[in-house]
């Protein structure tokens, strides 16, 4: 069958029924009461909830073969929780698992991919799985099921409905006390927010905290309650601090990528929206971050304060909530030690749960008031659909992230790329896969110009304002028909039938699939 | 009516960098400098000629005035750069290091030859003269004359300081006179005249005070050595409100002129001669590419 952005897709996959993307906003919404596994207490009353070693958490928990585990992502490549956890399940000789994290970040040692060999896992469900990974499943990596890729936003709405069931999830926190009050915001190893893993807290039928700085009852702040926790567990190390994220993330020298986050911010600028209370996504690649600082300059100029900004956040959106420019900072994820230990400046920088930001079948979630939202991506089509996992040498580059709820959410996406990456094109006729559609994107902004969408909702509305404000405005063919003049059309990658990850869309419905590349390797 | 080119920023682009040379069309300079001397190293030298002839020939960016800098003109380089480049049909080429006008007669000749045989109609291809050492300068009005080709000279001022044994300094006090006695030579010979780099791209704020000198001696534009310069120097040449007025009065004067088939035309009891008219024609240019409208005026540029 092919689904609402041509793509074709089979029925069914192993035991996953594929239910295919039909539109923006047309899936019908479960009236069903949400599936917590969370219980009782069986052995209520206990004054400290912390067991010897992982081990015999793992075993308190009651893990079993086949079980689903989760964790959240928010320490980044500086990870060592999940290392930790997966090695010893593995000497347990627990097997079969779902490994169900928010995010696969590149961790290399000890490798993903070897308790995949050694049957510790079985099957995967992320928004991404970046790295050595994702290679490995997109190339020869055998799994029982295909990887379900989700975006964040979708992630939560999967855990309530039941369609990703969390046995034990485990939660690294840089401090914790040994009821289980545990936060990301303090301790050697801070991360920041632990928006990631509130849901996994709540929903999961076992929940175990991993810390290596236990602080004296009660720590302060909780981000996750002790009355969701089951064990806590003191380890040497959680996390590299380098690689979590080291001081702010440097402003970019690359003189394009200036460019096209200072057209970015023009953009914004010259939108009606634009206006004193406006709310803002940046993101933290490259050009986010430039674009905030220019979007800061323009707002500095304008005389105005944003009400809100929102998502990830970097040191130089809490520099703005210094300067007086945003009046607060709702907070999912902190990607750099600036942002990670920001919360204590004020009660306004607040720490929010990853559903609240974007699962769009909450009672409400903060998304769908956004204004502006500013995305990375590896592709974009003439109609606009992004790629943001699949390079172009049939690599898993990046995840999904949130991109495709902030697409759909805000008023006004934004996506920023360059028109050719090295001697690749990134504006093509079909991406590779398709992770966002193209109605939900109102615009591309590249160095060569800015490219409206003549089928998003807010057009006619931005073609004047950008129009007014005598911003370059191109087509999306014309920066196609640039990119290839100077790449050519490259080869398309060659897969065969077997799909080995799905991609659903952020109402859980089918956006795409990924099938096994074809490689070169000689058996 | 001659078309007008702007000239605010020229951005020097390495002939030895694909990626540079493919980025460096998208920027906001006016006029692109496809390099083959200081920025390529001796091993690249052929493999840079080719790749420039070919960006130029194939994929020149269409709203740029494309320039191609050759190597020094008693280099063993010359006679292949001059085959490339004016075959690529670039709008211009640059000169390093002119001293004499004989040298513009000798090379103006053999891209003359050169024109002819590759079919492109003669004295297409223009030529800016960068003077960068005191006998250049001495020169200068000799050399901006010596040719038809020779629009534009540029001051080079590493190498000039180096020929006068100054010191360079961020201040400029050093190259005063030289921009002084540049602009000099080419406002009597009717060429433009664009002042030398600012060789530290990250001082943005010298660049602002280094322009703003420019600007008031007089230049038409800078030579930029980082992406990041331009956006900064093209907002320098953009002209005043009062500017852009008195360029639509003369521009108007001329075509009343021209309706009542007048042979000179004068405004405030001054003659507008031809380069009034262009200079009035730029200023326009101008204020359009620095995003101004403009109501009225003819739409040349």
């Amino acid at each position: 069958m092919v689904n609402a952005v041509g793509r074709e897709l089979p029925e069914k996959v192993g035991s996953y029924v594929v239910k295919p993307y039909t539109g923006i906003h047309k899936e019908a919404q479960t009236s069903a009461p949400v599936c917590s596994r969370r219980r009782p207490d069986p052995s209520p009353r206990r004054q400290s909830k912390r067991m010897p070693d992982l081990k015999a958490a793992i075993l308190a928990s009651g893990l079993k073969d086949g079980m689903t585990i989760s964790f959240h992502h928010s320490f980044r490549e500086g990870d060592k929780i999940v290392g930790q956890v997966l090695t010893a399940i593995s000497e347990l000789g627990i097997k079969g698992l779902c490994f169900a994290p928010s995010a696969v970040v590149n961790i290399k040692n000890p490798s993903i991919v070897d308790f995949v060999k050694d049957g510790t896992i079985n099957r995967i469900q992320a928004s991404g799985i970046r790295g050595e990974l994702g290679d490995a499943v997109l190339q020869d990596l055998k799994l029982a099921e295909p990887v379900i890729l989700r975006p964040h936003g979708a992630r939560p709405h999967a855990i309530e409905t039941g369609a990703l069931s969390i046995d034990v999830a485990f939660i690294g926190a840089s401090s914790a006390d040994e009821m289980g009050n545990c936060t990301g915001q303090t301790g050697p190893n801070s991360c920041g927010a632990l928006g990631y893993s509130f849901i996994d807290a709540v929903m999961a039928e076992k929940v175990v905290v991993i810390t290596d700085n236990i602080v004296p009852y009660p720590c302060v702040p909780i981000s996750i309650a002790q009355n969701y926790v089951d064990f806590v567990v003191q380890v040497d190390e959680i996390g590299d601090p380098d690689k979590i994220g080291a001081g702010a993330a440097r402003l970019t020298k690359n003189p394009r990528d200036l460019l096209i986050a200072q057209r970015a911010a023009d953009a914004i600028a010259a939108s009606r929206l634009f206006k004193d209370d406006y709310s803002f996504q940046t993101g933290a690649g490259a050009i986010s971050i430039a674009c905030t600082n220019f979007l800061a300059q323009h707002t500095k100029e304008a005389g105005i304060q944003a009400s809100f900004a929102l998502g990830g956040m970097t040191a130089n959106i809490v520099e703005m909530f210094d300067e007086g420019l945003v009046r607060t900072i709702l907070c999912s994820q902190s990607f750099d030690a600036v942002a990670a230990r920001a919360f204590s400046k004020s009660p306004q920088i607040i720490e929010i749960d990853n559903s609240m930001y974007s699962n769009m079948y909450n009672k409400s979630c903060v998304l769908d008031r956004l204004n502006f939202g500013v995305l990375g991506a590896l592709e974009v089509d003439v109609d606009f659909n992004i790629n943001i996992l699949t390079g172009s040498n049939g690599e898993m580059m990046s995840g999904i992230g949130g991109g495709p709820d902030v697409a759909d959410g805000a008023d006004i996406s934004i996506v920023t790329l360059p028109v050719i990456r090295g001697r690749t094109p990134s504006i093509v006729n079909r991406v590779f896969t398709c992770c966002t559609p193209g109605t939900s994107v109102a615009m591309v902004v590249t160095e060569a110009g800015i490219a409206l969408n003549p089928a998003h909702k807010n057009y006619q509305m931005l073609k004047e304002d950008l129009s007014a404000a005598g911003l370059k405005l191109v087509t999306i063919e014309y920066l196609r028909d640039l990119a290839y003049s100077l790449t050519g059309i490259p080869k398309p990658i060659e897969t065969t039938d077997e799909v080995v990850c799905i991609v659903e869309y952020r109402d859980g419905t089918v956006i795409d699939v990924i099938r096994r590349i074809k490689t070169d390797k000689i058996e | 009516m001659a078309q007008i080119h702007l000239k605010r920023t020229s951005l020097y682009v390495s002939g030895a960098s694909p990626i540079n040379m493919v980025q460096a069309a998208f920027y906001n300079e006016d006029c692109l400098v496809y390099d083959l001397e200081d920025s390529v190293p001796i091993s690249e030298k052929d493999a840079a000629r080719l790749l420039v002839y070919h960006t130029v020939r194939y994929h020149r960016p269409a709203d740029k005035y494309v320039i191609i800098r050759v190597n020094g003109l008693y280099s063993e380089f010359i006679d292949e750069d001059l085959e490339a480049a004016v075959r690529a049909r670039p709008n211009a080429i640059r000169l390093p290091k002119v001293e004499h006008p004989d040298e513009v007669r000798r090379i103006a000749d053999q891209i003359s030859r050169i024109e002819k045989d590759a079919g492109i109609p003669d004295g297409t291809i223009e030529l800016w003269c960068n003077i960068e050492s005191y006998l250049g300068l001495i020169n200068a009005y000799e050399i901006a004359t010596a040719d038809p080709r020779v629009v534009a000279m540029a001051l080079g001022a590493e190498d000039f300081t180096a020929s006068m044994k100054a010191r360079r300094t961020k201040d400029g006090l050093e190259i005063f006179y030289a921009r002084n006695a540049l602009l000099t030579a080419c406002r009597r010979a009717g060429v433009d005249a664009i002042d030398a780099v600012f060789s530290d791209i990250n001082d943005i704020e010298g660049l602002k005070e280094d322009t703003l000198l420019a600007r008031n001696l007089g230049f038409d534009g800078k030579t930029c050595v980082h992406p990041r310069q331009i956006d900064v120097v093209n907002a320098f040449f953009t002209p005043s409100a009062k500017e852009i007025r008195q360029a639509l009065r003369i521009l108007e004067a001329v075509e009343e002129g021209k309706r009542q088939k007048k042979g000179a035309v004068t405004l405030d009891g001054s003659m507008i001669d031809k380069p009034i008219e262009l200079r009035a024609l730029t200023t326009l240019a101008q204020a359009r590419a620095a995003g101004i409208p403009i109501e009225g005026g003819p739409n040349h540029g």
